[in-house]
């Protein structure tokens, strides 16, 4: 048993606390918007926020998240008016989409310190999210687009 | 396999429905088609004026998507086209995925069928007619109502008009009385809309699928879960017809959660209550696997003896496509210039890896698949179950990439056996590390061109010889090759050089078979192929001493072909010379001669390490021209996705092989393009007559050659081995 707070909902899953974070979302709460990648923490598909931080679901043992404030893509505050998300339609930055929630939760963290960030800022804190649809010019115009309260 | 069987009886099945266009439209086949779909539409008693759309007494007009989603926006592309002749108020539109049926087959593949960046092209005539058809059903209904002639009768947007009178009534109005006649008007091309009247298509419209997709609420193969659901996953063999001896599965359940282990054709899948519990079981399986199709596979060591069989002209391959008499030319010509280029294995790495749900009750078989040939999807689970192709049901997801890969079933097949053997509902899943372990690669590739000049430098005569393993066979059965007579389109696709005035072409193909597993790879041969072409006209340029944007020029064959490139001149200012940056150029075609060919020309901006030997692609501009542009920006996207695959295929992607399997493992050693190498990208589209021409993968071939040429005007040294590593740059720049 693990108990976790996910989207500021306390849950308890039947899972060993060994059990990649990932699952936990995605096969014991249903909470799929959290992709899975590569399980290696090399793509960045399953990006998630622990205590307001970008974590890799799948490198991440769900006991180390038990007590701290887990955050997914169904949390993100705001949902479909999130400025992040907002920008992310209007860019219309998805084509596969299977990256997408990981990217944005990846660039939530850097707006979170980094107001109004540069090309080259973005590219850099971006670099571990995979897009093999290579939406990766879209996902820098998203960005600076929501930086801009656009 | 039985694949030749399958594809024969669906042959017969094609015929059975009609002429090419006649099946859409068919009344009792459309209120089957559209079953499953009207269950949550917005209006059950909406009629289904032909089995792509429906009209419901609201307004609501629902248009079903023929084929699946996988990033190529055909989702919105496709809808839009029937729309835009039905005169459909857009904001009025529901789009609904299409049940896999006959009905919504392409013209092109009777399949349901997603390759070759033809989805748009293959249904534009038959979404016109529907939706042409279905607004004639309106202003019949209406006409026989006011007493009026259909002739006085107008539409706009989701409204018929009776300018005479005044009257006008909407399509949801209409809906509530007209009935739909048993045989549905026939509508000739030329009753069309013309193209200069379209409002919707050319418009960028929002694509239906984004915002899902940007809140996580998209549903693909890998996120379905069903009451009572088990999950599995399939240890595959490492190369084709490798057979599981043993493997220590009885060990395996003696783990909690652990319910099957299940030996396959050509794999073992372990099957449980909780993915968890099945991947560790995954990490613990140890197989034996029975000696594969090919020797030991070792593709470093191969790729000389491919280079070897390119280089032999006494062997001989088969001819894939001739024009006048090349080798004569070659023989006598005043001199001739020779170069070789090769080409590793790649793997698709699309994001979501391979995954796929059924579910085998005493009703049929029903399948949650993301694959780009849900027919086959189809056929082969009716085969399995034993049921007829009627009682599956595949519901066509979003997938997570397709590129080609998916245009592969094996993960399908394998998923209605374990259903079938578990008796209850199963979701397969890949790891990553499985996902590559049973890559099925685009064909590693070696070339020889021989290209003979006269005395004045003019070509007289082009043979491109090609070694390369196959990827027909393995699609289609060895039917379809002898089919072909040999002739292995999806490998030699553009390796000549029709689009450049040369009098005398030979291509042939030496066939490589080593157990590898292939499938079509975004652009498919385009992109070695366009590669070796596209280097040896800049080879040739500097030869003549002629800029190569000029030679191209002079050389190019047609009005559109020039046009593209002159646009990437004018967009790369070409002339301006860079400081520590070079400019290289390539062209590349896109698609079928019959069906209409896309063109397309790349500048590439490339800064060269040479001490490290890195190449970086700071800027990409690429001049296209896809005729008429349904979706423009999305068209874009597309190139602009297919160009940067073309930097990441040239600079790092490589799968390798040894002892016959695969040796990367996961994206830590199959290296992709990430944001930090990202180049900027401008593309450009150039319009060009009436017809939509194939998007998706065009671009792809032109990136390579544009870099090699680049650090070839840098340095006057060829990079002819594609991917271009730190290693092999330095070896050539130290040659
Ligand atoms: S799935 Fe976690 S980083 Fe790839
Ligand atoms: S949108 Fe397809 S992987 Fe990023």
């Amino acid at each position: 048993m693990i108990s976790l707070t996910v989207n500021d909902r306390p849950v308890t899953v039947a899972a060993e606390p060994d059990t990649p974070l990932l699952w936990v979302l995605r096969e014991h709460l249903g909470l799929t918007g959290t992709k899975y990648g590569c399980g290696v923490a090399a793509c960045g598909a399953c990006t998630v926020h622990l205590d307001g931080a970008a974590v890799r679901a799948c490198a991440l043992p769900a006991s180390e998240a038990a007590g701290r404030a887990v955050t997914t893509i169904e949390g993100l505050p705001g949902g479909a008016q999130n400025p992040l998300v907002r920008a992310w339609v209007a860019v219309e930055a998805p084509q596969c989409g299977y990256c997408q929630t990981g990217q944005i939760m990846q660039a939530a963290t850097l707006l979170a310190r980094t107001p109004q960030p540069s090309r080259a800022e973005i590219l850099a804190h971006m670099d571990g999210n995979l897009c093999r649809c290579a939406s990766y010019n879209q996902i820098v115009e998203a960005i600076q687009q929501a930086a801009r309260g656009a | 396999m039985s694949r030749t069987s399958t594809l024969g009886r669906r042959g017969v099945l094609a015929g059975a429905t009609g002429l090419a266009l006649a099946f859409a439209f068919r009344g009792p086949e459309s209120a089957e088609a559209a079953g499953p779909a009207a269950l949550d539409a917005p209006s059950l008693n909406a009629p289904a004026l032909n089995a792509y759309v429906r009209i419901g007494p609201d307004g609501t007009i629902t248009i079903q998507a023929p084929v699946p989603e996988m990033g190529q926006g055909s989702d919105t592309s496709l809808p839009l086209i029937l729309a835009e002749e039905l005169d459909a108020d857009w904001s009025r539109v529901r789009i609904a995925t299409a049940p896999v049926r006959p009905a919504f087959d392409s013209p092109i593949f009777r399949s349901q069928f997603v390759v070759a960046s033809l989805s748009v092209r293959g249904y534009w005539m038959p979404l016109r007619i529907a939706g042409a058809q279905a607004r004639r059903v309106l202003l019949e209904a209406v006409a026989a109502r006011w007493g009026v002639p259909v002739a006085e009768l107008t539409t706009e947007p989701s409204v018929v008009v009776h300018a005479a009178s005044g009257r006008r009534i909407s399509y949801g109005e209409v809906a509530a009385f007209a009935t739909v006649p048993a045989t549905l008007p026939e509508i000739t091309p030329a009753a069309l809309k013309p193209v200069s009247a379209f409002r919707l298509i050319g418009r960028d419209v929002p694509r239906h699928d984004v915002p899902a997709k940007a809140l996580g609420q998209t549903v693909f193969a890998i996120d379905v879960r069903l009451p009572g659901m088990l999950h599995a996953t399939v240890a595959r063999s490492p190369g084709l017809g490798a057979r599981p001896v043993s493997h220590n599965g009885a060990e395996l359940l003696r783990r909690p959660g652990i319910t099957h282990v299940i030996p396959l054709d050509q794999g073992v899948a372990i099957v449980g209550e909780r993915i968890e519990a099945v991947l560790a079981a995954r990490r613990a399986l140890r197989v034996q696997w029975s000696p594969g199709e090919g020797p030991a596979h070792e593709s470093d060591a191969a790729l000389a003896s491919y280079l070897t069989d390119a280089r032999d002209t006494s062997r001989s391959g088969v001819t894939a496509g001739r024009a006048g008499e090349a080798a004569q030319a070659i023989a006598a010509a005043a001199r001739v210039h020779t170069a070789e280029f090769a080409t590793d294995y790649v793997y698709h790495a699309q994001m979501e890896p391979l995954a796929c749900v059924a579910s085998i009750t005493a009703e049929g078989v029903e399948i949650w698949d993301g694959t780009q040939w849900p027919s086959q999807v189809r056929d082969e689970a009716a085969r399995i179950a034993g049921v007829p192709a009627e009682r599956v049901k595949v519901n066509m997801l979003t997938m997570g990439g397709g590129f080609g890969r998916r245009a592969a079933i094996d993960t399908s097949i394998e998923t209605v056996h374990i259903a079938k053997a578990v008796g209850r509902p199963v979701k397969v899943m890949a790891t990553r590390e499985d996902d590559i372990a049973n890559a099925h690669a685009r064909p590693m590739t070696a070339h020889r061109i021989d290209v003979g000049l006269d005395a004045e430098g003019r070509i007289t005569g082009w043979r491109h010889r090609l070694a390369a393993d196959l990827v027909v066979p393995i699609l289609y059965g060895r039917g379809r090759l002898d089919a072909q007579r040999g002739v292995h389109h999806i490998v030699t696709c553009h390796a000549n050089v029709a689009q450049y005035d040369v009098p005398a072409t030979l291509t042939e193909h030496v066939y490589r078979e080593h157990g590898v597993r292939t499938a079509p790879w975004r652009g498919i041969g385009a992109g070695p192929n366009a590669f070796a072409v596209e280097a040896v006209i800049d080879d040739l340029a500097r030869q003549a001493r002629t800029d190569p944007l000029a030679y191209r020029m002079a050389l190019l064959r047609d009005a559109r072909a020039k046009a593209v490139l002159q646009a990437v001149g004018e967009m790369a200012d070409w002339g301006r010379r860079r400081e520590g940056t070079s400019l290289g150029i390539g062209f590349a075609r896109l698609g079928l001669p019959q069906l209409g060919e896309s063109l397309s020309a790349t500048v590439a901006e490339v800064a060269l390490d040479r001490a490290h030997g890195r190449i970086r692609v700071l800027r990409l501009w690429c001049a296209a021209d896809i005729g008429l542009a349904v979706q423009p920006r999305n068209a874009m996207r597309q190139i602009e996705g297919s160009l940067l695959w073309g930097v990441s295929s040239a600079l790092t992607e490589r799968l390798t092989f040894r002892d016959g399997a695969v040796q990367q493992s996961n994206f830590t050693d199959y290296e992709v393009l990430r944001a930090s190498d990202t180049p900027e990208v401008h593309v450009r589209l150039i319009r060009s007559g009436e017809m939509p021409l194939p998007a998706g993968e065009l671009g792809l071939g032109t990136v390579a050659p544009a870099i090699s040429n680049a650090v070839l005007a840098a340095t006057g040294r060829r990079l002819n081995i594609m991917p271009f590593t730190p290693e092999r740059v330095r070896a050539a720049l130290a040659a």
